[in-house]
């Protein structure tokens, strides 16, 4: 229930007999619906006007955090400013009024946009081909497996290699994306510098394996020395290599997937080409493949004949499709002008993000546990191991903390190896003094840990809500509005593991 | 480049608290043998004014000043102003995921709103997040009605969208699902074939209104798959759900659908978004980000992500789907339409387009076409045999300005010369009237 002051809901705001939009009514009568095909009960959708619908959300606005707002070092996720000319290109009506089924001469400029960004991909990845297609990183995974399905099934090979090898600092999807596309998960150790354990690697892999899923650099923000020597096993073994691209943000003009032996790369267009995370999405998240799996990828692919581009959909040995369409345009368009206005400066970008990362790292590390203690890539992982022993502060409190002084917090409890992990990422676009006052801010938490823990414990203070009851949430789920009469039954009671 | 915000000072002080020379060393880890010895080969740097012209010149060659009766899946509704205007909230736009809700209760409560909306529209008690768009939710709801049933097989009929089917069959390769296909009769299916078909299904999943325009005899079909002891999913129009019976009302276990009718431009394709409801007993095998309603140590009310055990971070291989990233931004546009719309402009909206579909058949039947399946009622969309094939028609008609429609021929043997009509609130009798003439033998 909603106390005094509280934001309303958009249907408590709801008053019968208010419109928001006016909708074209020409004269002409309208067929009736057949018999119990028609609506029987008219949805309680909100009836408002429209100045409360942009009240409704700009207050709704104020009560959000983005990277507009401020410093958002959340590790793995790569915050980084997002241009604004980009929002103004991708709404241009040429794009925007384009559908997706028109014949290709119509969309010529959409589809060669298309094919520079991949070509751009290519060159960045150092791979052979590529399909924009799939919606977001998770499922460029899924659709990389699928390709390694496709690629040992021609071979008479994929009712043999059933196995895929993951390290325990892998992002949760892939082991997810692992059970979707019907393998087996294989896991691996990290060893004490950091890097995939090689020895139980190399006693991992053999001719039931059919790849190995790794981010590099790791989720630990380190990149593994050992690569070379993983490309040898891997692929001495007859296995394929698929390249985590949720860290590329990294490498970028430095090192290149393919040429540390990956064949197939998912790129997460959202993070590292700066696509507006929008609250949870929309992301994008293109594959780029050695030669050997190209026919597999899904149609349709950007092909070009001399100065004219198509979408070629005859390709009968490709896995299908695994979204509609060509993939989610808009994004392509805000990715492709974020390159654009890099160029070949993209490897500056990546040493900038690289060098905020262990600034801040330098800052630091005497004040929090640093459990691989090594320079970093574009992101690192501390421990509040230490506080929470002597102090009871754990991750979360330090994140909870951290919003007192006006920032976001990092990544917490991720990647599973370290214990109380606080993983932040400051990306390229930060200034100094925006690092020195997070850099403040973390030490001063480290302080008050052990002068005045209340005051960690305690936190957040003045925002909107507290710390809010999250069990209680997981056992008595209201996942939808109640509006009183007609409700649905409530959830059943919990059984959460 | 003005993206990024150090000063040269700036660098040689922060190398010096590092403490190397230079930012090459950062990279020591790094072997020499995977190393870039040179520059990308990628095209050089532009200014904001250069890559306006360059981005501005590409837009520009693409088409979009035809009459469009394009429809087939993606749809050319009107988008109110203040959609754009919400989206373009930097607060809303920039933020990510809202792992910390103490600073995210603007997107956690828009999407709790958004899943209250989507449960009305579709008649059901639970929604997640989004997912990537109408194909892919359809492959989710297989793979939710496969670990609900533990049963391998699921039914699609073939008058389903086929962007969605071939998105059905290879996440089905994955997930060990044999996908079985149910021919329509005259436009429509027959719930006679489903019950037959559904024997050991984990799902029938049908479209409605369908590909062809048609409204199927949805509750029907449900009935044909419960008596199997399958689930069954429509896969719906959300414009539609003003005037046509949500699907939780016969019967459907699951609803999902294209989210893009509602708030969204076309795009060439995406992004859009997907939306997913389900009955509540369904709630713990659902894919994605769910919001709930709870409370903070004050008692104020406050809203979470809830039930993740269900999800990747947290279940890994044994989570329900790998989705992460999903399509919040887009879904957010969705719910601020529906809030503009309301119950009363949601149903006017589908009354206009039924209304001017049926102006374009009478039309189009006035110069002598013939409807496909004549005596099925249909929505905004319905096929028309246009005397030669669909794409020489499409052709002619374009000279004319008028993009008259989708070739059916590209999916469906035997429908060469047929053409799929798409008729929205933004079309005019004027323009019926262009596309009739366009069209004309």
């Amino acid at each position: 229930m909603r106390a005094a002051g509280e934001p309303r809901l958009i249907f408590e705001r709801s008053r019968p007999g208010r419109r928001g939009l006016a909708v074209p009514k020409p004269e002409l009568p309208v067929p009736p619906v057949p018999p119990g095909l028609a609506r029987s009960e008219p949805p309680r959708l909100p009836e408002v006007s429209e100045p409360e619908v942009l009240r409704h959300f700009t207050e709704l606005s104020t009560r959000n955090f983005g990277v507009d707002t401020g410093f958002y070092p959340l590790g793995s996720c790569t915050m980084k400013y997002n241009p604004r000319v980009n929002e103004r290109l991708a709404a241009l009506p040429g794009f925007r009024d384009l559908h997706p089924l028109v014949e290709d001469d119509a969309a010529q400029g959409a589809l060669e946009l298309e094919w520079r960004l991949a070509e751009i991909l290519r060159e960045v990845t150092g791979l052979d081909a590529v399909s924009l297609q799939p919606a977001a990183g998770s499922q460029g995974e899924l659709t990389g497996l699928l390709l390694m399905r496709a690629y040992f099934d021609e071979r008479g090979e994929d009712g043999v290699r059933r196995r895929i090898v993951i390290p325990d600092t892998a992002h949760g999807t892939n082991p997810a994306s692992v059970t979707m596309a019907g393998y087996e998960l294989t896991k691996v150790s990290t060893d004490a510098r950091g890097n995939v354990d090689l020895d139980e690697l190399a006693a991992s892999v053999d001719g039931r394996t059919a790849g190995l899923m790794l981010t590099n650099p790791s989720t630990l923000g380190l990149f593994d020395e050992n690569i070379e020597e993983i490309e040898r096993i891997f692929h001495g073994a007859g296995a394929l290599m698929y390249y985590d691209g949720a860290n590329l943000n990294a490498v970028c003009g430095i090192s290149r997937p393919g040429d540390m032996g990956f064949d197939i790369v998912h790129i997460n267009l959202h993070k590292t080409f700066s696509q507006p995370h929008g609250g949870g999405g929309p992301g994008g998240g293109p594959i780029a493949v050695r030669e050997s799996l190209e026919p597999y990828l899904p149609v349709p692919v950007v092909a070009r004949d001399g100065d004219r581009f198509r979408l070629d959909y005859d390709r009968p040995r490709s896995i299908g499709k695994v979204r509609g369409y060509s993939g989610p345009f808009g994004v392509f368009v805000r990715s492709y002008a974020f390159m654009r206005a890099w160029g070949p400066g993209l490897r500056q970008m990546s040493e900038t993000a690289v060098l905020n990362a262990n600034y801040l790292l330098a800052l630091l590390r005497d004040a929090y546990e640093l459990r691989y203690d090594r320079l970093c890539m574009h992101e690192f992982v501390l421990s509040a191991r230490a506080l929470k022993r002597e102090h009871g502060i754990g991750a979360l409190d330090v994140a909870k903390r951290l919003m007192d002084f006006g920032f976001h917090p990092p990544t917490v409890y991720f990647p599973l190896v370290v214990p109380e992990a606080l993983m932040i990422e400051p990306t390229e676009t930060e200034t100094k003094e925006t690092l020195d006052a997070f850099a403040e801010a973390m030490l001063q938490i480290a302080r008050e840990a052990r002068d005045d823990p209340e005051a960690i414990r305690s936190a957040p203070h003045g925002l909107p809500v507290g710390r809010l009851d999250e069990v209680r949430a997981a056992k008595e789920p209201v996942v939808r509005h109640r509006f009183g009469a007609g409700d649905p039954e409530p959830l059943p009671a919990a059984r959460e593991p | 480049m003005s993206y990024i915000s150090l000063t040269a000072e700036d660098r040689e002080r922060m190398l010096a608290a590092i403490g190397v020379e230079t930012v090459e060393e950062l990279f020591r880890d790094v072997p020499a043998g995977v190393r870039l010895d040179r520059p990308l080969a990628v095209p050089p740097a532009l200014a904001e004014a250069e890559l306006t012209r360059h981005v501005e010149e590409l837009a520009a060659r693409n088409a979009v000043d035809e009459v469009s009766f394009l429809g087939a899946g993606i749809y050319d509704h009107y988008v109110p102003a203040v959609v754009d205007a919400v989206l373009q909230r930097g607060e809303l736009l920039t933020a990510y995921t809202p792992y910390q809700p103490e600073l995210s209760q603007g997107v956690l409560q828009a999407i709790f709103e958004y899943q209250t909306a989507i449960c009305e529209l579709t008649g059901m008690d639970v929604s997640n997040a989004s997912g990537y768009d109408g194909t892919t939710v359809a492959a989710d709801a297989c793979f939710v009605a496969k670990a609900e049933t533990g049963r391998s097989k699921v039914v699609v009929t073939e008058a389903t969208n086929p962007q969605v089917r071939q998105v059905v069959k290879t996440y089905a390769r994955g997930f060990g699902l044999e996908v079985v296909e149910v021919p329509h009769d005259d436009g429509t299916t027959d719930p006679d074939r489903v019950r037959a078909a559904a024997a050991g299904a984990a799902a029938v999943l049908f479209q409605q209104p369908n590909f062809f325009g048609c409204l199927e005899p949805a509750p029907d079909l449900a009935a044909a798959a419960l008596e199997a002891e399958a689930l069954p999913v429509a896969h719906v129009d959300l414009v539609s759900l003003g005037v046509l019976e949500a699907p939780g009302a016969y019967g459907c276990a699951l609803a999902v659908g294209e989210g893009q009718s509602v708030g969204n431009a076309l795009s060439y394709g995406g992004p859009h978004y997907g939306f997913l409801a389900a009955r509540n007993s369904l709630i713990r095998r659902l894919p994605g980000r769910i919001v709930g309603e709870t409370v903070d140590a004050a008692g104020r009310r406050g809203y979470v992500l809830t039930l993740q055990t269900r999800e990747q971070h947290i279940r890994r291989e044994k989570a329900t789907s790998n989705i992460t990233t999903n399509q919040t931004l887009l879904a957010l546009a969705g719910l601020v339409h529906l809030s503009l719309l309301g119950p009363q402009g949601l149903r006017e909206t589908g009354e206009t387009c039924m209304a001017l579909a049926r102006y374009a058949k009478d039309a189009l039947e006035a110069r002598g076409l013939e409807l496909l399946f004549p005596s099925k009622p249909t929505f905004k969309e319905f096929a028309v045999r246009v005397g030669r094939s669909g794409r020489e028609a499409v052709r002619a008609a374009r000279a004319r300005g008028v993009n008259p429609g989708y070739p059916l021929g590209r999916d469906y043997e035997g429908l060469d010369d047929a053409l799929l009509v798409a008729v929205t609130e933004r079309r005019t009798t004027a323009e019926i009237d262009r596309l009739a003439e366009a069209l004309a033998p």
